[in-house]
């Protein structure tokens, strides 16, 4: 039964790969995406070194992935040592949902950010949440590559 | 607007119901009917004052041309070329020959006369039945000058009701939202303009993100999203005296603004800690009610026209779904089941049908459904489109389309589209700047 999931799960992962690779318009492209979430670095900024300031999300969600996670753990540990710094999370969605409903996805991937924050033992009022939706794209492209860069949630500081 | 301008409507000949030529609205109209729109006529007088005040040369001319264009736009008509007209305006209008009219295969005509009388705009119209040989309408009006487009307007409705059968949809106005600049830094600003597209204004400046525009149907009142000081907050502006105020004193985002059909609320979506729930503000006591209560996405509310029901998108389900309930929240019932996503449920004036945008393997689509989600119909598909707002007799959506960015960034474009509940009859609608959430005005004028 295990063995059967694995090979499944195996299977998934192939299958993206394959749809990815085909949908990919570059060869930039290939190897920057996990699923459709966003593994590469061309937009990401630092807060400071080695402290990345945005993650990831795939279409449509709001979880956290292990590389996300990982990223806010270092925002975290950095906003421990800086405790004067206060921040805005602003949570973003790509192109292809309707506006509105992109404002609350985006307000819902700025607080699965913030709750891990608070996990890590950062105050909430320290922490403030703004969704653009579709609004602010970083990468103006209508493709899969682009919008998975554009489905993201970006800690600013704030002071 | 409706205390601007003072209308005097005088019924010169009663016009009886005879069972003349009909318009069916109802299916595709593949043949739409040839109407002659003669130039309405205008003493030398009227004419120069006119062409002082208005600066146009024949104003009887140009409020011909508006009819013509709402009527060759609606797509049920088919305005014949005036080069062929055999008869003179003036003449026309005091007894047609209508065999003349005839044959120029015109089945209905329009005449009519423009008069200056007391520095008002008198204007007069007829409307003939061609192959019965007979009267079917006349009316008068008299109003301030500057008001001729919306003379225009009024006469096609009273024409699109006396042969379809329905109330018209042509003296209104959309409210949208203007683009400009690259998609990653969009300037984006509320705008106005007559359903035609004459008449735009910019309505802010576009220092601030602005959404959503939307119009109150019992008066000149719009409620939108801001993000002024960058807190998206819905607000309320009266397009009239240009004055703002934020709707509400919520602890975080609010969006998705609409009015009840009787005007006294909003309803919109409050988001706080990653769940966005459906509110009603009743703007005379400013009482807050919380409608939904679940912890998943609830946006995009719209009454149904008797005010008894809500139509809204969740992702309850676990993706984006269209559900109906009671207007104090209660029986909570899902309606789309189709395959794909649902979003933008907007409840048609008429009570019947929901509009609503679809996303299915890719391409987005504006489509129709009953209120408990039977019959859906699909009406266009394209790469990118949403946010329909229906013409307040129920049978036009207007909506907005984007287009690609293509590899070298470019390409990018958002216009405003218009399709019949008929699935014809498809137009780009006009506007200087790209658009986005247009949202349709009641009718101005009765």
């Amino acid at each position: 039964m295990k063995l059967n999931k694995i090979l499944k799960n195996t299977f998934l992962v192939l299958f993206a790969c394959l749809v990815l690779s085909a949908c990919a318009t570059s060869k930039k492209s290939t190897g920057q995406m996990q699923g459709d979430v966003y593994t590469g670095t061309d937009t990401v900024e630092y807060l400071a070194s080695g402290v990345p300031d945005r993650v990831f999300f795939a279409t449509n969600e709001s979880v956290l992935t292990t590389a996300s996670r990982e990223t806010l753990r270092k925002q975290a540990a950095w906003l421990r040592k800086n405790s004067d710094i206060t921040i805005v999370l602003e949570g973003h969605a790509d192109e292809r949902g309707t506006r509105e409903y992109n404002l609350a996805l985006g307000e819902r991937r700025a607080n699965a950010a913030k709750d891990y924050l608070m996990t890590y033992g950062i105050s909430s009022n320290r922490i403030s949440v703004l969704s653009y939706g579709k609004e602010r794209p970083v990468d103006s492209g209508s493709n899969p590559l682009a919008w998975s860069k554009n489905r993201r949630s970006v800690t600013v500081k704030a002071n | 607007m409706r205390n601007l301008i003072i209308l005097f409507l005088i019924f010169i000949i009663p016009s009886k119901a005879l069972g003349l030529i009909e318009v069916d609205i109802t299916r595709g109209n593949l043949n739409p009917l040839p109407i002659a729109v003669s130039p309405l006529s205008i003493d030398d007088q009227s004419k120069k004052s006119f062409e002082k005040t208005l600066k146009k040369k024949d104003i009887g001319s140009e409020i011909s041309k508006v009819i013509e264009k709402n009527l060759k736009t609606s797509g049920l008509f088919n305005p014949l070329d005036k080069n062929a007209f055999l008869q003179a305006p003036d003449i026309a209008h005091l007894k047609p020959r209508f065999e003349d009219w005839n044959l120029i295969k015109a089945q209905a005509l329009i005449t009519g006369k423009v008069k200056n009388v007391d520095d008002k705009l008198r204007v007069e119209f007829r409307l003939w039945d061609v192959l019965a040989g007979k009267e079917m309408m006349a009316l008068a009006f008299t109003t301030v000058p500057n008001n001729w487009r919306r003379v225009g307007h009024i006469i096609t409705d009273k024409v699109y009701e006396r042969l379809t059968g329905e109330k018209g949809y042509f003296d209104t106005r959309i409210i949208y939202v203007a683009e400009e600049g690259p998609k990653t830094k969009r300037i984006k600003k509320l705008a106005i303009m007559d359903q035609d597209g004459a008449n735009n204004k910019f309505l802010t400046l576009g220092n601030e993100l602005v959404l959503t525009p939307r119009f109150n149907p019992t008066s000149q009142m719009v409620t939108y999203l801001s993000y002024f000081r960058n807190l998206p907050r819905v607000y309320l502006l009266d397009i009239e005296t240009g004055i703002q105020e934020v709707v509400g004193d919520f602890p975080g985002m609010t969006f998705a603004p609409r009015f009840s059909p009787d005007g006294k609320k909003i309803i919109m979506s409050f988001a706080k800690d990653g769940n966005s729930d459906i509110y009603t503000m009743d703007l005379e006591n400013r009482i807050v009610e919380k409608i939904t209560n679940h912890p998943s996405i609830d946006t995009s509310p719209s009454y149904s026209p008797d005010g008894k029901f809500i139509c809204f998108n969740s992702d309850r389900s676990g993706y984006q779904q269209i559900y109906v309930m009671k207007s104090d929240g209660s029986n909570v019932k899902r309606i789309s089941f189709g395959n794909g996503l649902y979003g933008t449920p907007v409840w048609s004036p008429r009570g019947d049908l929901i509009a609503f945008t679809k996303l299915h393997k890719g391409k987005f689509y504006i489509g129709v459904m009953r209120t408990d989600g039977s019959g859906e119909r699909l009406l266009t598909e394209n790469f990118y489109q949403e946010a329909p707002s229906w013409s307040p007799n129920g049978r036009v959506l207007i909506f907005y389309r984007e287009t690609k960015t293509d590899d070298k960034g470019e390409g990018f474009s958002a216009k405003l589209w218009s399709i019949d509940l008929t699935g014809y009859n498809e137009r780009l609608v006009d506007t200087p700047t790209d658009a986005s959430d247009p949202s349709w005005s009641s009718l101005l004028s009765n």
